[in-house]
């Protein structure tokens, strides 16, 4: 223990918590004290652990995680994917743009860090409920202890919001982290959906964000979260998100990874009742020295639900991708429908992917598929490009986005799906 | 400058196999010619050689458009030059749509900084689809992906058609097509005739030239065309086969 115990003294010692925090409610005191009682027992992450497996540990391992401090709010353009029903833009975990328009009745939609400190009761039944279990408990834990920002969103029953809320995270700062957390709450056929991006101040300092979202949809409801990391190559991003679906209820991620040096993305999801879907969507194009870590688990534990996960990645020069997956169906979660699919694009002799594809299964009468796939870019496609006029570097920079736009092609919403393909197209320029 | 696609004698090889053997002909703008052969003959190397497929090796002879090399220039030069080659085979772009993929290559057909206009675009992508009988529902599906037979080779002819070239090669356009799907592209082609486009038709069956008739019909044998005639010639092949051919011509040899 001794080891440990040195080592996460190194990475730190006192909870990253700002001097300035609001009163809070004792039991988010409780549940920051306990966090932090538990990020300093639990081991820092190791290369025997199947979760980790594959990844670059040097990268997990920070100087310091004292919390980022003020900065100034860079010049921010709302992002560009349709109409925005809420939208704010973080700085450091500080808030320079809150603007809610006119919500339906009883929707609430407010800083996360204002709705525990008002003594929300529903908040404190929704919060922290569902345990990380893809390697990234510490990282949970040190998000539970920090002086936490970002949105809660509660969506009573029969109400769809139209317009998606748009929340715009700003970091900077010598490696200094922030926490983000994300709790969104849709009662019975309740609908709404969440932008997030990630952003860099500038194109030099190198920022350190370690999130936290949970989704929770009952009854008929839809949630919709897009995550989309354009950090500078000298950022580091730790993403844990939570599903979990109630009955007939369909929750759709969607993560984007374009900037950053190293991302790690846990996504869990539960479908939990009869007729439950979620879908599961990735798109990732590496470059550089990048690397991007994801794990996912897809866990049915009921009859007749079903997922669909898609994750693609597009890689050059000597970046990496690691995936890690695993479907679970539970026993009597019998006629699963789930599938889970890994596809790579290697556009470098260096590059690298690691993909783990799993499969567990305890019921009967499931469809379950799963695989992972690598190949280069097909010369016959480019071949067929060319003969319409297409010089050769467009199409192959056509047939790469097309590749990674593949994975958003379910994406609920075109203006959205636009926008993600543009971002997508504006990296490929910087690829060479 | 001459006002045709001439190929002259040329020699062509796959895996170091030679497949064309001093291949020649000429289209002339404003004409239809086909060309019939039996399996193996050497229909589609001659497309894909003039399409500038790279498996493809030229050993000798040329090929001119408008007294241009067609082979010296790159694949993609080529066709912003005014050469199509519809495609037996079409291939399938995951995740890129078919309005973008035409978009694409008219775009690379506009000056350096010159934007499409995107609204006369559509207009008439839409038009053209019309024509087609094309639903609109195929301008957002990824480029061929899932579509039928049918409806690959239709989308070869939407192509053709918005990217209007002056010598178009046809290649096996009528295979994976039934009667009405045949009918359809027929009539593409034929609202495409004019004095300033030549066409070249490739086909292993007479029954496309009974919809696109030819001005002149060429019979390749062996890498070679051993025998030209109108379109009587294909009628005469339906009816005798390609043996008879053979041996026509090993008889007057």
């Amino acid at each position: 223990m001794s080891t440990e115990t040195t080592t996460n003294t190194a990475w730190l010692s006192s909870p990253p918590v700002k001097g300035d925090q609001q009163d809070m409610p004792e039991w988010y005191t409780a549940f920051q004290a306990a966090s932090w009682e538990r990020f300093q027992s639990l081991p820092v992450p190791s290369r025997s652990d199947e979760a980790w497996r594959y990844a670059d540990l040097k990268k997990s391992r920070f100087e310091t995680l004292q919390p980022a401090q003020s900065a100034t709010a860079p010049s921010v353009e709302p992002a560009a994917f349709g109409e925005a029903c809420a939208r704010f833009v973080y700085v450091n975990g500080e808030a320079s743009v809150a603007e809610v328009g006119d919500l339906p009745a009883g929707v609430v939609c407010q800083p996360i860090d204002q709705a525990i400190a008002s003594g929300d009761e529903r908040l404190k039944a929704y919060f922290d409920v569902e345990a990380k279990r893809l390697g990234d408990e510490k990282f949970a834990a040190l998000n539970g202890a920090a002086s936490i920002y970002g949105l809660y969103v509660y969506v009573p029953k029969g109400v769809e919001l139209s317009g998606s809320i748009s929340v715009q995270h700003y970091i900077t700062g010598d490696s200094a982290p922030v926490f983000p957390r994300t709790l969104v709450v849709a009662e019975d056929n309740a609908r709404v959906s969440i932008v997030e991006t990630y952003e860099s101040v500038d194109s030099d300092e190198p920022g350190l964000s370690i999130g936290v979202a949970d989704f929770h949809a009952d009854r008929g409801s839809q949630i919709q979260h897009v995550l989309v990391q354009n950090l500078n190559e000298h950022s580091k991003q730790v993403h844990l998100a939570t599903s979990r679906s109630g009955r007939d209820s369909n929750v759709q991620t969607v993560v984007l990874n374009l900037g950053g040096a190293w991302v790690r993305n846990e996504s869990l999801n539960y479908m939990l009742d009869s007729g439950a879907d979620t879908q599961i969507f990735g798109a990732n194009l590496a470059n550089s020295h990048q690397e991007f870590d994801q794990r996912t688990l897809q866990v049915h534990d009921a009859q007749h639900t079903t997922s669909d996960l898609l994750i693609k990645n597009a890689l050059y020069d000597t970046s990496r991708v690691i995936f890690g997956g695993l479907i679970q169906v539970r026993p009597g979660a019998h006629h699963t429908d789930s599938y889970q699919s890994c596809r790579n694009l290697l556009g470098s002799d260096q590059a690298e992917v690691n993909a783990m594809p799993g499969l567990e299964i305890d019921a009967d009468q499931v469809k379950c598929s799963h695989g992972a796939t690598s190949g280069q870019i097909s010369d016959d496609e480019i071949f067929y490009l060319r003969s319409r006029g297409i010089p050769a570097d467009d199409a192959r920079r056509i047939v790469s986005c097309g590749f990674l736009n593949e994975a958003l092609s379910k994406v609920t919403g075109s203006d959205l799906r636009d926008w993600l393909e543009g971002l997508i197209a504006k990296k490929f320029d910087q690829v060479s | 400058m001459s006002d045709n696609l001439t190929i002259s004698n040329l020699h062509a090889t796959v895996d170091e196999t030679e497949i064309l053997k001093g291949l020649s002909l000429t289209v002339p703008k404003g004409e239809v010619h086909a060309i019939m052969g039996p399996n193996g003959s050497g229909k589609s190397t001659l497309a894909k050689v003039m399409a500038g497929h790279e498996d493809y090796e030229v050993t000798s002879g040329g090929i001119t458009m408008d007294g241009a090399e067609l082979l010296d220039m790159d694949i993609d030069e080529r066709s912003r030059e005014g050469f199509f080659l519809a495609f037996q085979y079409p291939l399938e772009i995951p995740g890129v749509s078919n309005a973008n993929f035409l978009r694409a290559a008219r775009q690379a057909r506009l000056p350096k900084g010159e934007e499409i206009d995107a609204v006369a675009f559509y207009k008439e992508m839409y038009a053209k689809m019309d024509e087609l009988g094309m639903d609109r529902k195929f301008t957002g599906r990824s480029v061929n992906e899932g579509f039928s037979g049918g409806e690959k080779k239709r989308n070869e002819v939407l192509q053709m058609m918005m990217l209007d070239p002056t010598y178009a090669v046809l290649d096996e356009t009528d295979s994976g097509l039934d009667i009405d799907a045949l009918k359809v592209v027929a009539q593409g082609v034929n609202a495409m005739r004019s004095p300033d486009r030549g066409f070249l038709v490739i086909t292993h069956y007479q029954r496309l030239l009974d919809y696109i008739v030819p001005d002149v019909v060429h019979v390749l044998v062996d890498g070679r065309i051993v025998k030209t005639g109108d379109k009587d010639l294909a009628l005469e092949l339906e009816e005798n086969g390609y043996d008879g051919i053979k041996e026509e011509i090993l008889a007057t040899a």
